[in-house]
């Protein structure tokens, strides 16, 4: 029996004001699935992935149709703080708050209701190690987090992520501002966080998609072109689309 | 020295002689206050009851007086404002009733002070019944200093990167605590720049204390928020306009005191701003 998808999106549509961003998409991903998710510029992709935790609704303008599960239940019926909790997101630029090392892995679960702080200091090294941060950076948890490198800001904010215990992790284009040897650390990261976790990848980087992902959706102009198992979409694309943009014919 | 040099170097000498036309000005009145009214400060100005039809004896009642005003003021309008900055900044939808009650906050500001005293006398003192006391005036100063404290905070918060908010809500925090810990400790320096500063000015305007509180002469501390006070710059006023033959001296010391007041309000404010500038982790 195929088991539960973790994300499934039904006719999803996403609109800012009257431009429609997201166009019927239907999508279904199965737990500790890595899904790579490439397209042009303006595909929507990453309209997709904000749509899943709800933070496109940040946006005054913002209105989406068609529904997005979660463990087979409607994301309209779960709260905004308990769905950001369980689809935890990386954005494109390392994202630290200007505290400390510490304080940055240690906010999610302070705003959860974890005050001990014995137990505190267990999930920051923890998620620091799940990270693979936490060599570098354990003898200086108290100093501010903007002194890192952007590869190691960006494995802290993963780290950040899984502190407060996420089911799902996005990750928005997570390394296009990182050097090649960040690059490697983070993909590594999420290649090790496999087993645990939904990931889902935006990438602009089809070479990022094709290491990282197992299987890999196509988005062009709002549309899911096509999606199906990274090494076949890239060897083989069923649609002409796909292969124009994989072997670099346009975008 | 070619031509981009020597622009540069004129329009560095243009902005540094403005400047000093700013600063000059400021300087020569506090040494002109200085010069004429030190010789009249002593421990028992400082600390007695104005005498003998206030050519004589302290001014301690008005320190006093204006000392509670300011922190009568603060209780209701920092709260007041920094609370409406948030609403306003953090949880208020864009639509037009939003945008009305922003243009009024500005249009507020110009308001000259003296109409803030008549409302404040037809409200709180004859219509709410708290008579001419310090209640009614620090509520009158209050209402006064809600559009700057407001627009300042409102500014502090909007300079807080958006990214800080997004983080905490994509961490599953509610907006609340993305307000209280994330927003809000990196927008206390600026909130704290513009309540001084409103705060300066509550202390030294005399129209709207005018008909709410202040005594003309009322040789004695005040017993409760119910009381009349005295307060420096209407007893400044007095001193100088109203009743004859009294010392210039006295004038300038009086001044004097008031501008020490606001300048020790702004080294509160200057330490409080560092220690907490401090927090933030660069």
């Amino acid at each position: 029996m195929v088991s539960e998808p973790v994300i499934k999106t039904v006719d999803l549509n996403c609109f800012f004001g009257s431009l429609q961003v997201l166009k019927s998409v239907n999508i279904a991903i199965p737990h500790s699935e890595i899904l790579g998710i490439i397209g042009p510029a303006n595909s929507g992709k990453t309209t997709f992935l904000r749509a899943l935790n709800r933070l496109n609704c940040l946006h005054r303008t913002y209105s989406q149709t068609g529904r997005i599960l979660l463990d087979g239940c409607d994301i309209g019926k779960i709260s905004d703080n308990l769905l950001r909790k369980k689809i935890g997101i990386i954005f494109a630029l390392p994202q630290v708050l200007p505290v400390s090392i510490f304080g940055n892995v240690a906010y999610g679960p302070k705003v959860h209701g974890t005050t001990d702080k014995a137990t505190v200091s267990r999930i920051v090294e923890e998620a620091l190690k799940r990270a693979y941060l936490w060599e570098e950076v354990k003898d200086r948890l108290n100093e501010p987090a903007v002194q890192l490198s952007g590869g190691q800001q960006q494995r802290l904010c993963i780290a950040r992520t899984l502190a407060v215990e996420p089911e799902v992790i996005l990750y928005d284009e997570p390394c296009s501002g990182l050097d090649p040897i960040s690059t490697a650390k983070v993909e590594d990261a999420m290649l090790k966080l496999k087993a645990s976790y939904t990931q889902i990848l935006v990438t602009n980087n089809t070479k990022q998609a094709s290491r990282v992902s197992e299987r890999c959706a196509f988005f062009l102009m709002g549309e899911l072109v096509e999606i199906g198992p990274t090494k076949a979409l890239f060897t083989n694309p069923k649609d002409k689309r796909t292969d124009d943009y994989i072997t670099g014919r346009f975008g | 020295m070619n031509g981009a040099k020597i622009r540069q170097h004129i329009a560095f000498s243009v902005l540094g002689v403005l400047t000093l036309l700013i600063v000059v000005p400021i300087m020569l009145v506090i040494l002109y206050i200085v010069i004429n009214g030190a010789g009249a400060i002593s421990w028992e100005f400082l600390t007695a009851a104005p005498r003998n039809g206030m050519k004589a004896g302290g001014i301690l009642p008005a320190i006093v007086g204006t000392v509670l005003l300011v922190i009568g003021t603060m209780l209701f309008s920092l709260p007041l404002g920094v609370l409406s900055a948030i609403y306003l900044v953090e949880y208020a939808s864009d639509d037009l009733f939003t945008r009305m009650i922003k243009l009024s906050v500005v249009n507020l500001s110009g308001i000259p002070s003296i109409v803030y005293g008549l409302f404040g006398f037809t409200l709180f003192v004859l219509l709410l019944h708290l008579g001419t006391s310090i209640l009614a005036g620090s509520l009158t100063l209050a209402i006064m200093s809600l559009p700057v404290i407001i627009t300042a905070s409102k500014e502090a918060l909007e300079s807080v990167p958006f990214s800080y908010r997004e983080i905490s809500l994509s961490l599953g925090a509610t907006r609340w605590q993305t307000v209280r810990y994330c927003v809000l400790p990196y927008a206390i320096p600026g909130v704290l720049t513009g309540t001084v500063l409103s705060l300066s000015r509550a202390a030294g305007e005399t129209a709207p204390i005018l008909f709410t509180v202040a005594a003309f002469y009322l040789p004695r501390l005040p017993r409760s928020v119910f009381d009349q006070v005295m307060a420096l710059p209407y007893h400044l006023y007095v001193i100088s306009t109203q009743v004859p033959n009294i010392p210039l001296e006295l004038s300038f010391a009086t001044a004097l005191v008031l501008i020490a007041l606001v300048f020790l309000m702004n080294l509160v404010s200057i330490i409080l701003r560092a220690h907490y500038r401090k927090k933030r982790l660069w």
